[in-house]
Parts: C-alpha cells; sequence; structure tokens
C-alpha cells in the first residue's frame, strides 16, 4: 500500500514535471534580471498567475497593516486577476513549522503556504534547510528599482546574503521614542542610558530576548560597548566571545535592578512598549519603525507630544522580506504579488504614515516618471525623523552573534 | 465507549446493528490520531526526523534538554501553578457547592455558570492582565480613591504588580476563575448522581451541621463522580499555553510555554530539543496525576477516623462565607476582566490614571467586524459541526448503553479523556504531519475533527450525567405501550431531555471556539478563527483591538449558551412540565 502510494507520487511528480518543462527550461535558459514588464518571461509569469489564488502567510498584529495588506489583495485582482488571501499569524514562525511539517510528509508541491514575510533567523533557518525554492528576484521587473547600493540591507539579510531567495519589501531602522510632556532630555547614547535610568529607576524596558527587539537591543548595546565593532560582522566562532561579550554583561547586570519592573519581569514583545509607554510605566521605548511613532499618534495610541531620536553612532538597521517556500502551490501568483508588493505605488502607499508607515526599499534616483517627486513630497508625520536626522545605520552584527547572546542572556537571566 | 472495555453484563444480549458501531468509531475517530500525534513527538525526541536531516537513534536531545537552563525552574513553575490552582479551584467549587447546594439563592451561581463558561481562556487573560498590570484597572481605582481622600497615590504607575510575577500568583490566579465554574458544573452534574439532597437531609437530621453533613456525608460520594474532571483540570493547567503567555512570568515560564518556545524557534535543531520537551510534559502530568491519586488515598485513610467519629460539627459559618466569597471573587473577577475588554473596545484615548477612556469610537469595532466577518463564519461553522457530531455521537453511546444494559467501565471514560489528559503540545504536531500525510490539512474536515477531540469529552460528560438521571420508568411505560425502543429515543427522551442535550450542545460551542492550537495545526491558515485573530491581535499589543476580538470571541459561545436556554422555553410553550 505504502509502496503502490510513492510509486504514484513519483508519477504525479514526474507528470508535473512534464507539465512545467517550458517554465523551467527558461528559467534554466536566462537567469539574467527581466529586463521589465513586457519581457516574456515576466509576460508567462503574469499569464500563468490569473485566476490562481496566493495564501499570503504575514504577521497581522497591526490593523495598520492588515488594511495596507487588503488594499494591495484587492489592487492584484484588479490588475492580475489574482486572488490574495491574507493568512494573519501570531508569530512567522508558526509557518515555518508548517511548511516543514508538509517536508516531513513529503509534500513537495500543492503545499499551503505561498508567499511569507521573513527576516532575519526564520530566512536563515528555511535556507540552511531547503524550505526555499529556487532563486526569483530577478523575473520581479520592479526589482530593478530596488536602492541595493545605498542600502545593502536590501540583499544582505542579517548578514546572510539574500541570493535571490527574497524580495525586500520595507525598511527598518532603531528610533528611540520618548514623550516631551514627561522627558526633557533623553539619553543619547547606550552609557548615558544606564546613567539616566539610575536616576529614573523602572522607566526603561526591553522586551526579551529572544523577541525580536530585545535581542535587537541587545545588539545595539554590543556594538556601543565593543572595542572593536568589526569582528562583530565575522561569525562568532572566530571570536573570543565571553571576552567581547562581557562589557554588555557588565552593562546589563548594572542596568537592570534598574530596569521597568526591577528587571524581574521583561516585556514579552516588541509592540507592547508602545503601550507601556502610553500608560506612563516607562519613559523610554524603542521601535524598529521610524515612523511608528507618528502612526501610533495618528491611530490614538500614543500622545501628540511624543517624539523620535537614534542614539549618537548610529542606530541598528535592516530590512524584511517575501519569499516563497519551496512547495509554493501558485508560485506563478505569489511572484506577481511580491512584484506588486515592490512597485513604486505599492511602496509609495505603504510609506504613508497614515496608512502604514512602512519605509520603502526603492531608490528615488531609479524610479520612472514622476514617482520621484512623489515620494520625495510624502508627508512623513510630526514624530518622523528626516533620512539626514535618521543618520548613519549600523550594519546587523553575523547572525550567529545573535544566537549566542541570545543563548547567553537566557541562561544568566532567563532561568 | 462502553463497547471495547465494558464490564460483564448480566442477562441476555441486547439488540445491537448499527448502534454497536458508535462506541467503536468513537473511540476510532478519538484516539488513534493522539497515538498517532504521541509517536510524532517521540520520534523527533529520540532524534528521528527525517526532514531536518535527523535518521538515527540518539539521546542528544534529552541531553540538550537536561542541559537547557532554567529547565528545573519552567519545571516547578509548572507544579506550582498548576497544583495550587487545582486545589483552589477544587476547594471554592466544593466549598459553594456545600454552602449553597439546594437553597433559594444558589439560583445565582446556576445562572453564572453559563457566561463565565461561555468566556474563552485568552479573553479572560487579557482582561484579567488589565486589572492586575501596574497601570491598570487597579491601580486606577486606587489613584482614584487616594483623590477623593485628598492623597496623591499613584501618581505613576507603581514599579512592582501582580502580573507575570515570577512565583506565577498571576497565572494561579487566572485558572482558579476559569475552572471553578467548570468543577462546579460538574460537581452539580455529579450530585444529582449520587441523590446528595436526600443524604443530605438525613445527615441534617442526625444534627449534623450543614458544612460537616457535606463534608462527611456527601463529600465522599461526590468525590469519585468528580475525579476524571478535576485530573483535566490539573493536566490542563499544568499544560496551559495561552494564559501563561500573557498572565504567566516569562524568566523562566512555565515548561509548556519553553516548549512551545522552542518548537517555534527559527533554529529548527531546537525542535529536537522541543519534542523531548513535550515527552517531558507528558511525564510530568501523568506522574503527577499519579501522586494525586496516592494523595487520595493517603487522604481518605487518615480521614476516616474523623469521618466516622460522630462528631456533629458546628454551622460551618467560616465555610459558607469563605464558599460565597470564593466565588463572588471568581465571578467578579471574570466580569472586570470582560468589562474591561469592552470598554476598550470602545476607547480612543485611555490614558494612565483615567478610570474610563477619554475619548470614545465605534471605529475599532467598525474596523473590526470588516476583518472578523470572515473568522466569525468560520467559527460559528466549525463550533456548530463539532458540536452537533459530539452531541450526535454521544447520544449514540449512551442511547447503546441503555439498550445494551450496559455501564462504561472507569477505564472507557479514561480513554474518553485521554485528549484531555494528554498535553496538546506533545501530540499536535504529529497530528500535523498525519494530516498533510493524508492530504486532509486546512480542510473543513480536519479543523472540525480536531476541535471534535476537545469538544467530545466535554459535551459526553455534560450530557451522560442528565441522561442517566432520566426517570427509566419513562422509557418502560412508552415500550410497555408498545412504542419500538427508536421511537422511545425520538419522542421520549429527546423530547425530555432537550434542555440538557442543548446545554451540551452550547459547552461544546464553547470549547470549540477556545481553541487555537488545534486551529493553527490543522487549520493550515485556510481557517481563521476569533480565537487565532485574537492571538494574532494580541501580538500587536493594541489593547482597542484586543477588546474588540475579546468580545467578539466571548459573544459567540454567550450567543450558545442563550439559545440552549431560550430554545426549550420556545418549543415547549405548550408544555410547561416539560420544558
Amino acid at each position: 500500500m505504502d509502496l503502490q502510494r510513492r510509486g504514484l507520487v513519483r508519477w504525479l511528480a514526474a507528470a508535473l514535471a512534464l507539465a512545467l518543462w517550458p517554465q523551467g527550461g527558461f528559467a534554466q535558459q536566462a537567469d539574467s534580471p527581466v529586463t521589465g514588464p513586457d519581457d516574456p518571461r515576466w509576460q508567462a509569469i503574469v499569464q500563468q498567475a490569473r485566476g490562481q489564488t496566493v495564501y499570503f502567510n504575514a504577521w497581522g498584529g497591526s490593523d495598520r497593516i492588515n488594511d495596507y495588506i487588503a488594499w494591495a489583495a484587492g489592487r492584484a485582482e484588479d490588475l492580475y486577476g489574482l486572488a490574495v488571501v491574507h493568512v494573519r499569524v501570531g508569530d512567522i514562525s508558526e509557518v515555518v513549522s508548517r511548511v516543514l511539517a508538509e517536508r516531513t510528509a513529503g509534500r513537495s508541491a500543492g503545499g499551503s503556504v505561498d508567499l511569507m514575510w521573513i527576516n532575519g533567523e526564520n530566512f536563515a533557518a528555511m535556507r540552511e534547510n531547503g524550505l526555499l525554492g529556487e532563486p526569483f528576484t530577478h523575473l520581479l521587473p520592479s526589482f530593478r528599482y530596488v536602492d541595493t547600493e545605498a542600502r545593502p540591507t536590501t540583499v544582505v539579510d542579517f548578514g546572510v546574503p539574500t541570493d535571490g531567495l527574497e524580495s525586500p519589501w520595507g525598511m527598518a531602522q532603531l528610533v528611540f521614542l520618548y514623550d516631551t510632556a514627561r522627558t526633557s532630555e533623553p539619553p543619547r547614547s547606550i552609557p548615558a542610558l544606564l546613567d539616566w535610568a539610575a536616576a529614573h529607576p523602572g522607566r526603561f524596558a526591553y522586551p526579551q530576548p529572544p523577541d525580536f527587539h530585545g535581542s535587537t537591543f541587545l545588539k545595539q548595546a554590543l556594538i556601543a560597548l565593543v572595542d572593536d565593532p568589526a569582528v562583530l560582522q565575522r561569525p562568532v566562532d572566530e571570536a573570543d566571545f565571553a571576552a567581547v561579550t562581557a562589557p554588555l554583561w557588565g552593562y546589563l547586570d548594572a542596568l537592570h535592578p534598574n530596569l521597568w519592573r526591577g528587571g524581574a519581569v521583561f516585556p514579552q514583545a516588541g509592540p507592547q512598549l508602545i503601550g507601556l509607554l502610553d500608560d506612563g510605566e516607562i519613559d523610554i521605548a524603542f521601535n524598529f519603525n521610524p515612523s511608528e511613532a507618528s502612526a501610533a499618534i495618528a491611530s490614538g495610541q500614543l500622545p501628540d507630544t511624543v517624539r523620535t531620536y537614534v542614539l549618537e553612532g548610529g542606530t541598528l538597521a535592516n530590512s524584511h522580506f517575501l519569499a516563497i517556500p519551496f512547495n509554493a502551490n501558485a508560485r506563478a501568483g505569489a511572484l506577481v504579488f511580491a512584484d506588486f508588493l515592490l512597485s513604486p505605488e505599492a511602496q509609495l502607499r505603504k510609506m504613508d504614515p497614515q496608512v502604514w508607515g512602512d519605509p520603502t526599499v526603492l531608490a528615488y534616483d531609479r524610479l520612472p516618471g514622476d514617482w520621484r517627486v512623489r515620494f520625495q513630497a510624502l508627508p512623513l508625520g510630526i514624530a518622523t525623523l528626516s533620512a539626514d536626522d535618521l543618520g548613519t545605520p549600523l550594519m546587523e552584527p553575523h547572525p550567529s552573534w545573535m544566537t549566542a547572546l541570545e543563548a547567553e542572556w537566557q541562561r544568566r537571566y532567563g532561568s | 465507549m462502553a463497547a471495547p472495555l465494558r464490564e460483564l453484563r448480566n442477562g441476555a444480549p441486547a439488540r445491537r446493528g448499527w448502534l454497536a458501531l458508535v462506541p467503536w468509531a468513537t473511540l476510532a475517530v478519538f484516539l488513534g490520531p493522539v497515538v498517532l500525534g504521541l509517536i510524532g513527538t517521540l520520534l523527533p525526541a529520540f532524534g528521528i526526523l527525517p526532514a531536518l536531516g535527523g535518521t538515527g537513534l540518539t539521546l542528544t536531545a534529552w541531553e540538550r534538554l537536561a542541559a537547557a537552563p532554567g529547565l528545573a525552574g519552567s519545571l516547578w513553575l509548572s507544579v506550582s501553578t498548576g497544583v495550587a490552582s487545582t486545589l483552589l479551584s477544587l476547594a471554592i467549587a466544593l466549598a459553594v457547592l456545600a454552602a449553597g447546594y439546594g437553597t433559594r439563592p444558589f439560583a445565582w451561581v446556576e445562572r453564572l455558570l453559563a457566561p463565565l463558561l461561555a468566556i474563552p481562556h485568552a479573553a479572560l487573560a487579557l482582561g484579567l492582565a488589565f486589572l492586575l498590570a501596574a497601570s491598570g484597572w487597579g491601580v486606577r481605582l486606587l489613584h482614584g480613591l487616594g483623590g477623593l481622600a485628598g492623597a496623591d497615590v499613584f501618581a505613576l504607575p507603581p514599579l512592582h504588580a501582580p502580573l507575570q510575577d515570577p512565583d506565577g500568583i498571576a497565572l494561579t490566579l487566572g485558572l482558579v476563575v476559569k475552572e471553578t465554574p467548570f468543577l462546579v458544573l460538574m460537581g452539580l452534574a455529579g450530585l444529582g448522581q449520587v441523590n446528595a439532597a436526600r443524604s443530605l437531609a438525613a445527615a441534617r437530621a442526625l444534627g449534623y451541621g450543614r458544612m460537616t453533613a457535606w463534608a462527611k456525608v456527601v463529600l465522599p460520594q461526590l468525590y469519585p463522580q468528580i475525579r476524571l474532571p478535576l485530573y483535566a483540570v490539573l493536566a490542563f493547567s499544568l499544560s496551559v499555553v495561552d494564559m501563561a503567555l500573557i498572565l504567566g512570568p516569562g524568566t523562566p515560564p512555565p515548561l509548556a510555554v519553553q516548549v512551545l518556545r522552542w518548537f517555534n524557534d527559527p533554529d529548527l535543531s531546537l525542535r529536537f530539543v522541543a519534542s523531548a520537551g513535550a515527552c517531558l510534559q507528558l511525564a510530568l502530568v501523568v506522574g503527577l496525576i499519579g501522586l494525586w491519586r496516592l494523595a487520595e488515598m493517603a487522604a481518605a485513610r487518615l480521614l476516616r477516623p474523623w469521618l466516622t467519629s460522630g462528631r456533629r460539627g458546628t454551622s460551618g459559618v467560616l465555610g459558607r462565607t469563605a464558599g460565597v466569597l470564593g466565588w463572588a471573587a471568581v465571578a467578579g473577577t471574570s466580569a472586570a476582566g470582560m468589562l474591561a475588554m469592552a470598554v476598550w473596545s470602545v476607547a480612543r484615548r485611555w490614558r494612565f490614571p483615567d478610570l474610563l477612556p477619554g475619548e470614545l469610537t465605534l471605529d475599532t469595532w467598525a474596523r473590526g467586524l470588516a476583518l472578523l466577518a470572515g473568522p466569525l463564519g468560520a467559527t460559528v461553522l466549525v463550533a456548530a459541526l463539532a458540536s452537533a457530531i459530539a452531541v450526535a455521537l454521544s447520544l449514540g453511546c449512551l442511547e447503546y448503553e441503555d439498550r445494551a444494559g450496559i455501564r462504561p467501565s472507569t477505564r472507557a471514560l479514561w480513554l474518553l479523556y485521554t485528549p484531555l489528559l494528554v498535553p496538546q503540545i506533545a501530540f499536535l504536531f504529529g497530528i500535523q504531519v498525519l494530516l498533510v500525510l493524508l492530504r486532509l490539512d486546512g480542510t473543513l474536515a480536519a479543523l472540525v475533527w480536531s476541535h471534535l477531540l476537545f469538544v467530545l469529552p466535554y459535551v459526553f460528560l455534560t450530557l451522560s450525567d442528565p441522561w442517566r438521571a432520566l426517570d427509566r420508568r419513562y422509557a418502560r411505560a412508552a415500550l410497555c405501550l408498545g412504542v419500538r425502543p427508536r421511537t422511545v429515543f425520538w419522542r421520549v427522551k429527546l423530547p425530555m431531555l432537550l434542555r440538557p442535550i442543548l446545554f451540551a450542545a452550547a459547552v461544546g460551542i464553547a470549547v470549540s471556539v477556545a481553541q487555537y492550537l488545534p486551529t493553527l495545526f490543522a487549520g493550515a491558515g485556510r481557517y481563521a478563527t476569533l480565537t487565532t485573530e485574537a492571538v494574532g491581535q494580541a501580538a500587536g499589543g493594541d489593547r482597542r483591538t484586543i477588546g474588540v476580538a475579546a468580545v467578539a470571541q466571548m459573544a459567540v459561545p454567550l450567543l450558545g449558551f442563550a439559545l440552549a436556554l431560550a430554545l426549550p422555553a420556545l418549543a415547549f410553550r405548550r408544555r410547561r412540565g416539560v420544558a
């Protein structure tokens, strides 16, 4: 019975491979980027995508983001006859788990996930375990506009080259938030933060690693405290972890008694900091979206006296991406939707703090027509820093550092 | 349920036919997948998970698990919160039953049961969190009261708050609030079985005080009736995830939360450790249930002299007061928590230390309803199907019992309870792989069935006691009038039991609506329910949207209970005695 079924699966796989042969042949012939929307390879994809249903698995914790994705789905239907279903998840790792279950059960086609919102560790894990398919960004006409030079994080995800396996969607840079009605002079460096916390006990918090924002705070502090930050760009094995990170643990030992709830309890997720700031439980918060404060003011989650700032010497920056699992059922549809999300139209709307406020990955000077002007004219909101004020973004350390920091943090403070 | 492990029956073999298959089918639907799911967890724990390159037997996962920092703390936290909350829930439930059963004010306890049971765990935890937080309603109230007295207390939120505390007190409290109503419900059903009113009257006539009479005469009869539900509560409290995430501490978290973190870690090699942790979680539950059983036996032996000493005791005012206060605290906390969620759902700005929102809006509801319309439909559909199937299967089993003249053995009931006793985290990944293999993942059938695993035990429990309590003489009289057994079932038993049947269906709906992990694992993202939405919203931290999701999540089971209470009255408006 089992053998028979396996035979059947093999037969089906062969039949499927035959059916897909012409398209596979194209990809084999030319790895060069498509020349534009008129490129026959792209036209074939658009043709194939018509009528497909794309299951887009993305974090669903924000009304604004959900509304934006709903708008994009509507546009994709109008433009390409594509049905996009936003599968709202609490944590994208749940989706990694599902793709893994499908692989465990041997399902190499017809998977339940077509496109997913991802970056960093999850991308590295999926890539390492072969859960992503073929490179695809060279097939997207809008990829030409991506600012791969000034924004190197659009092609290097936490130090790991994306190699076309994920398409950049938005930019993130760490900014700190404070309420000018309560705090006049926020601390503008990591050492200053320690002194400030000692003077204001209980008024600062960072989420518990391995929460994304919590781990980011560790890395930001480490970069500021380490003698030679260059060592962080190489894998952690090549460095003396204990010696390099000793200043960080000394710093945290001193900081923790003055944290929110005395450092005995940590917020469990990054967005919780916004609520704590609004409630007056803390005075300094931070977020990875430079426009988050403006957007939260617009939606009534923060008072309009909140402003943002970056630390002297810069803050961490990275990008977030869209990836297609190896067994996606509607790969063509996923490609078309990923391309639409990368288009100037979709990127401009995403950047509007009234809509979402997520910075674009596109380079203004590469954009056609009047798009450059429209991007430049977009009001970014009262609490959003200009590109100049955001200063020099810091590169993420090699991902192996994050894993090692999280494990050591867990050993010291998490148990 | 009964046939596979039935006890010896006396008398002639009963009429069989297709009805005899129902208990077997129920078991197959039930236990097969749990066992397969457990295998799917056990294998990775010993290094076998080909998709991640694990092909040989190793003990590496166990070594890594043993070396995991904080494991001892996690274990202790699970045990302390699980045992403390179960003991406390049991004490409050028994005290309120003892103080009130058979009295007129007790109608209030019964009336409150349905809405209390309807509140989903996650919604309750979110509401409770807002009551307990440093900037929550409790502190705001104190600030307001201080202001009335001219004192400026808590101008800023205090540094310490009883939420996510390292000892898990907030989590214990949340579990008590959620589990006490369930134990009261089960206690009520059990009391009907043991004829408590008569025993109590006899004991009172012999001069025993009310509480003493309860402890000495009713409790020894009642306890065996609620033992299994109690174990289910213990198992649930030991392995709860959603409430622990919101109310419990994080450094370290309870074991089940830690296991889920490993399952969800981007480092996929932690899957092996997670599987080993899930096995440990299972062992923890099994071990503690065993210990509990031993403690029961020890208590029975130690208390025997007291039970038979003949001392009449006093009126037990203290015990009665404690019962009433405990129940009031449980009901009051639930109500305040849900009210907080409802107020958040219409708030635009609600800053500390305001007792009520500064600005109100219906925008959140307008956006929420647009977003939740689809999930609402899916929630209702799945809950209705799972509940209907569970009621049908339970009725089939019970009717078979009647016709075959047997009663299920305790062991058979244990089987029924398996999905409630085994931690969800221990078998759901295995079930997910199984569903994908069968190409059933993301289908409505798979989703309904995964809910059925948890709905069926509760429905069977809620239904079996009133069913067995129905006076046999009605059926016998009908049979004597020459009616077929089938007609007796449809025309006599069903109408007479319509109220408990609908109540059981409502309980089933409430259980289905609350399922998070099964929906996630079986739904494959094709089905979003109000609960998956609520958890997703909770990740975003906007309490206004969380409020909408929580209220919507509670509305469905509440509507179910309202219908269950209203329909019989409507159906039997001309036959007052039945309704």
